[in-house]
């Protein structure tokens, strides 16, 4: 989230949005209400009617997967009746940004940006750029009147997105569209804001990020980002997903967002300069030009000391991907199901019941050597060599399972979706000989290292020279109890050697107090620059518990700690104008006095963007200015309708190219025994589905379907259908059905609802259904695991896999 | 004591059930075994492991579609037809607070009060006695607010001085239901539509049949109470030629309530 | 945090002195009796479901949790919670919950409880042959990769930021590349 949940309650517009914050965030709808105490207009936007829809003022149904022309048609709706925020477009976007004559859209390339190759399917995207002057800061149009500025640009390119076009497409009827197009787009005034709410509904599409991107612009457009009642939140979904992505517990990234180095930096100073950005415009803060001060302080936390610069500081150590070696998840079971990955720890998490296209995951499992799981419960993964179908005795993967504490059994913080980092309490000894992770993770560790101090082998020097410091250390190097405190020390991160900043001196061994004091020569180190300051000369501020609202604006300030250094919402800079005053008086966030900022952390200390020496808000780009245009993406810098792989047109309703031209494909389509084919237009798969979660149960059900209290509110899976999809086949509620897909099949009792309608697109009706994904076999009579259906294709971007969109057939189960 | 009471505000709640859970928490109430029979309602209706449970209503359709609920609980009435028909004093009382509540101490097992509760609340349970919500005596006597209330993350229930609670929902323009009936019921709704909607009876009374008992039979001192004409006679002054269920619930109906739509 | 005493619990004179009462106390009886809670340790922890944050205060005696509910000091959830922070008691309270390590043989057909000890040497000997096995120092076109593509991991969004850190760490120092958690899906 750019801004915090107590925040939800100062917007005029919560749009909920590919989220359902009533079931899933329950919480969080006391500041939704709250919101509507005051008056704010609550929009509910989702294929099925629930219980988020139950408490909206506006109700509007759309046919999974179309996310995108219905936010495209609100682009449109904005732009073309002149109801955006004029100054902030104008001052805090790149919409005057002239782009490169040679960039063409899909509207004239028939479905494609220039530059596409078909074989690769990808893009050559030198001409999504922008034309710069000499000294390399891009040329603009103030009066927005170029034809290639990026405001015409991106008008030309929505005004594809009529409303008769949309409603065609995602079967939203056009009065419900427009109600929603006013009531959010009444928000580009300086006084009004909105929020948007959104949750795996929009990123779990082959589309997903330029979902998230298109809602990106409008909130640009009218002004909101930076504001309170504003912002673009994601709803993430678990208690520490947003840490653990922090930690950069993902392929692609170290903590802190940096990213993986690959094969071709073969030294420090290589990576640095390819992922450090360079900016001419005196006004660009050009914040990752920091990179280098990151990527050293956290070499030095993670590597012995005594390695010295010209060894990169241990870079030279670390793992490097190879060009163009994508290892997430989807990747990751592909190469396992074909053999090529012996040893697996499941850590916490459940992927035969999690990943999409489970069943792949389940024959994946069996081809490994060994797997370490770390849960609670018992579960499908651990125990998927007696799962249905399974023969134990044909399985040769040996499995070790270490019962883990529960979250009050240990101590350690967490880091909600507002990047709010708050500490916990062991409130009594792990149950039994159940352990901490971190014990754990320390113990194993240690037994690696010491494996590799006997017996030599395959490059020892990382594992030997891994720094692990946290606690009283036996003779033999061993830890026998990790201090956590230690460990979050080390990630807040320490001077190294007394170092004089600013006329301060920092003596060797003092935490550092902010990640601007970071330095790019090793004198500093820290585990993760985003969390530098959270553990510092003032204490564990993660334990926080004041109480104070100066503000008035639920900012808490002194509650907890929030990254980074504690700012509660992040682009607040876009929330005052090019004077540093409030936008909106009644709701400021920060603001100027003349000599400083007040309010919340301000994002920078620089003076307004009036001043010369000021700065430009949003600056983590380096032209320090909000993407309308974003040339970063693999499928176009606009966002373009593209159907899901599997859908139930077998024509896109706007141009030729059916599913995103980009995505990675990993089959050919509906062939032979293809355990990743799909189906397209395929009569016997004739209704979109979707997955979701409910209110009573959390992700696979490990946790909630072992607690009776629970499986008693929702005992086993279910199918919703409407009434009228019902009929057609003979199913009343209470049925027990099978839903299947050409991956697999599950059964479910059907929930025949009003709550979900059929959609009228192209002049067909389509039906859709929708299944939870909490249940799994182990739980006696529960049913099993909606992702037995879902396919394995992902993003273009991402590679989160489309979950929420694919064609399933349902009929009642017979005897 | 000013008398205490539930204000319960039907288009706050977003059905999460947390009232459900922090129940059976807090009383420490058995899990059930349960199926999904089409909709997201479950355990299917109070049960004596189940003080409150929350239904699901689906009305209309279309744009006029409606998802409504309904936290149903122990009304903790003034006139209390439960214990106006207990033959055991102070096996349900009223606390200082005003709330109903019960000992099992002194439960007899009749289950007179099943019949006598014209909102089919008491349940009881596998040793016998009579159970259901008790307005978390034991917090509400040493100053907390129910465990139901306490985990509302909506403030669709509240729980304080029952005329100020009144008195508010009604300065906010809000109709109430249970103000006066029943010399007012310890938990007073708001709801968005007419009390039957929610199940519940536009007029709510004790049973007719309980007034002959309490005016009549009852005051005759319990003279023959243990005698087997007494016994016979009172219970079909009260439950009439019924049998019980399994919860101590008369079967008027069928024990799966009709189909309310998920 | 232990937060005995700070005036969560608004005890009436009356019923002090009865402290021995365990829970399990019936309403039938608990009308007259001090609150189960009465005397506990109080410790404040942040639920560990989804990314609201919510406050929660877990009673203890001893090492046995008696009571979990929501922190009225938290600002987020102000005391209330939904269904599941609201049974996180019985993640502690279940007969369920794996406590011992677990061990299952090439093609066994059950679980057989074995010692933390012998379960981590075992695994440090595997993720030891399997590294050394697999190791690629340099690729095929001879640039520097320090990786091994043969062990891979999933998880985890459940642990704390601490454990998240050290388990990156322990794995990237070993060459994984093939790191992956919930937020990817």
């Amino acid at each position: 989230m750019t801004n915090h949940w107590i925040d939800i309650r100062n917007a005029d517009v919560v749009l909920m949005m590919g989220a359902n914050p009533a079931e899933n965030h329950p919480v969080s709808f006391k500041y939704v209400l709250e919101a509507k105490d005051r008056g704010a207009t609550l929009i509910s936007v989702d294929p099925r009617f629930t219980r988020t829809s139950a408490k909206a003022d506006i109700y509007a149904p759309l046919r999974s997967g179309t996310d995108i022309p219905f936010l495209g048609g609100m682009i449109r709706y904005i732009l073309e009746n002149n109801l955006y925020f004029d100054e902030y477009v104008r001052h805090y976007t790149n919409a005057s940004f002239l782009v490169s004559d040679d960039f063409q859209m899909p509207g004239e390339l028939d479905g494609l940006f220039s530059g596409y190759n078909a074989e690769k399917r990808n893009y050559d995207k030198a001409s999504w750029s922008f034309q710069r002057n000499e000294d390399g800061t891009p040329k603009t149009d103030p009066s927005l009147q170029d034809p290639r500025c990026v405001f015409q640009l991106m008008k030309k390119h929505f005004s594809r997105y009529t409303p008769e076009v949309v409603s065609d497409i995602t079967g939203t009827p056009q009065d419900q569209l427009l109600k929603v197009y006013e009531a959010y787009a009444a928000t580009g005034k300086r006084d009004k804001v909105a929020t948007i709410l959104y949750a795996m509904g929009w990123t779990q599409h082959t589309v997903g990020t330029q979902n998230i991107r298109a809602m990106a612009m409008i909130q640009l457009l009218l002004g909101n980002v930076g504001m309170a009642g504003g912002g673009v939140n994601a709803l993430r979904g678990e208690s520490n997903v947003q840490g653990s992505t922090d930690y950069g517990l993902l392929f692609h990234i170290l903590p802190g967002y940096l990213p993986t180095p690959n094969a071709g930096q073969p030294d420090l100073a290589a990576y640095i300069a390819a992922h450090t950005p360079k900016t001419n415009d005196p006004q660009s803060a050009n914040w990752w030009g920091n990179r280098g001060k990151y990527i050293t302080s956290l070499l030095r936390a993670t590597y012995d000391q005594s390695l010295t610069a010209e060894e990169g500081f241990g870079y030279d150590l670390m793992p490097k991907l190879d060009l163009g070696q994508n290892g997430s998840w989807l990747m990751l079971f592909d190469r396992m199901h074909k053999g090529g990955i012996k040893g697996f720890f499941a850590w916490g998490q459940n992927p035969a019941c999690s990943g999409s296209n489970a069943g792949k995951v389940r024959e994946a499992l069996a081809k490994l050597d060994w797997m370490v799981t770390a849960n609670l419960f018992d579960n499908e993964t651990a125990s998927f060599w007696k799962g249905p179908g399974v023969d134990p005795s044909k399985i040769d993967t040996e499995v070790f399972f270490l019962p883990a504490a529960v979250s009050f059994e240990k101590e350690g913080s967490v880091t909600n979706s507002g990047r709010w980092a708050q500490w916990r309490y062991e409130a009594a000894k792990p149950l039994g000989n159940s352990r901490p992770d971190l014990e754990m993770i320390n113990d194993l560790q240690f037994r690696v290292r010491r494996l590799y101090q006997a017996e030599g082998g395959a490059f020892p020097e990382p594992i030997l020279k891994l720094s692990w410091n946290y606690g009283f250390k036996m003779p033999d190097g061993s830890i026998p109890h990790i201090d956590v405190h230690a460990v979050a020390k080390e990630i807040n991160g320490y001077f190294l050697e007394d170092k004089e900043i600013a006329g301060k001196l920092y003596k060797k061994g003092d935490p550092v107090p902010g990640f601007a004091l970071l330095q790019a020569d090793g004198s500093t180190s820290s585990g993760n620059w985003l969390y530098c300051n959270s553990y510092a000369d003032k204490g564990n501020l993660m334990a926080r518990r004041g109480k104070n609202d100066p503000s008035g604006m639920g900012l808490y300030p002194e509650w907890a700690w929030c990254w980074p250094v504690n700012r509660r919402i992040i682009y607040n800079r876009a929330a005052v104008d090019m004077n540093g005053k409030p936008w909106d008086a009644k709701r400021p966030v920060v603001w100027w006095t003349g000599n400083g900022w007040a309010g919340d952390v301000p994002d920078g200390p620089w003076k307004p963007m009036s001043d010369a020496e000021g700065k430009k808000p949003f600056i983590m780009n380096a032209d320090g200015v909000a993407n309308l245009f974003a040339p970063g993406l693999n499928e176009g810098p606009f966002p373009e309708h593209y159907e899901a792989l599997e859908c139930p047109l077998d024509k896109n309703p706007l141009h030729s190219e059916r599913i995103n031209p980009t995505i990675r494909l990993f089959s050919a389509g509906a062939v032979g025994e293809d355990v990743d084919a799909y189906y397209s237009c395929d009569q016997r798969y004739p209704y979109v589905a979707t997955t979701y979660r409910v209110t009573e149960h959390w992700q696979t059900g490990v946790m909630t379907r072992n607690t009776p209290w629970l499986l008693e509110l929702q005992p086993s899976n279910f199918v919703e259908l409407s009434v009228e999809l019902g009929q057609e086949k003979g199913i009343k509620s209470g049925d027990w059905c099978v839903v299947s897909s050409g991956r697999g099949q599950v059964e479910a009792v059907a929930v025949v609802t009003r709550r979900f309608r059929p959609f009228k697109v192209q002049g067909m009706t389509i039906h859709q259904v929708g299944l939870p994904y909490h249940y799994g076999w182990h739980t006696p009579k529960a049913g099993d695991s909606a992702n037995l259906l879902t396919p394995t294709v992902g993003d273009a971007n991402t590679m989160i896999p489309e979950t929420k969109a694919f064609m399933v057939n349902i009929e009642k189960k017979r005897g | 004591m000013a008398r205490k009471a539930f204000l319960i505000d039907m288009s706050r709640c977003i059905a999460c059930r947390s009232c459900q859970v922090a129940c059976k928490q807090w009383n420490k109430l058995e899990p059930e075994a349960t199926v999904n029979r089409g909709s997201y309602e479950n355990p299917p209706q109070l049960t004596p492991q189940l003080y409150n449970q929350i239904q699901f209503i689906e009305q209309g359709q279309g744009d006029e579609l409606r998802w409504l609920f309904m936290n149903q609980r122990c009304m903790h009435c003034g006139d209390a037809g439960c214990i106006k028909v207990c033959p055991s004093a102070g096996a349900l009382y009223h606390t200082p607070e005003g709330m109903v509540a019960f000992n099992q101490d002194k439960c007899i097992e009749c289950h007179y009060c099943v019949n006598g509760c014209p909102f089919d609340v008491p349940r009881y349970d596998r040793k016998k006695k009579v159970t259901k919500c008790h307005a978390c005596v034991d917090r509400i006597a040493n100053g907390l607010v129910p465990a139901c209330v306490k985990a509302c993350p909506t403030q669709t229930l509240r729980f304080g001085d029952r005329d100020a609670l009144i008195a508010e929902a009604k300065a906010a323009g809000k109709t109430v239901y249970g103000e006066s009936e029943l010399k007012g019921l310890g938990a007073v709704y708001i709801l968005e539509d007419a009390p039957q909607t929610y199940n519940l009876p536009a007029k709510p009374a004790i049973p007719a049949s309980i007034f002959l008992w309490k005016d009549v039979i009852k005051p005759l001192g319990i003279l023959g109470f243990w005698g087997a004409m007494g016994a016979a006679l009172l219970h079909y002054v009260t439950f009439g030629p019924k049998k019980l269920d399994e919860y101590g619930r008369r079967h008027d109906d069928d024990l799966n309530p009709p189909e309310k739509g998920a | 945090m232990n937060l005995n005493r700070r005036g969560f619990l608004k005890v009436s004179g009356g019923a002090v002195g009865a402290s021995v009462l365990g829970i399990g106390l019936k309403p039938a009886e608990a009308y007259a009796q001090p609150l189960a809670i009465q005397y506990a340790r109080e410790t404040t922890t942040i639920c560990p479901y989804c990314s609201v944050g919510c406050g929660i205060i877990v009673h203890s005696r001893g090492n046995q949790v008696i009571n979990t509910e929501g922190d009225p000091d938290h600002p987020i959830n102000r005391g209330t919670l939904c269904p599941k922070g609201a049974s996180v008691y019985q993640l502690r309270d279940n007969p369920a919950r794996v406590t011992e390590p677990l061990y299952r043989g090439k093609g066994e057909r059950e679980w057989r409880k074995v010692s933390w000890d012998w379960a981590l040497d075992q695994i440090a000997r595997r993720v030891k042959d399997t590294r050394d096995a697999n190791f690629m120092e340099v690729n095929a076109k001879g640039q520097r990769v320090n990786r091994t593509d043969a062990i891979a991991s999933v998880g985890s969004a459940a642990l704390d930021n601490e454990e998240c850190y050290l388990y990156q760490k322990f794995l990237r120092g070993l060459g994984v590349v093939y790191l992956e958690h919930q937020a990817r899906i």
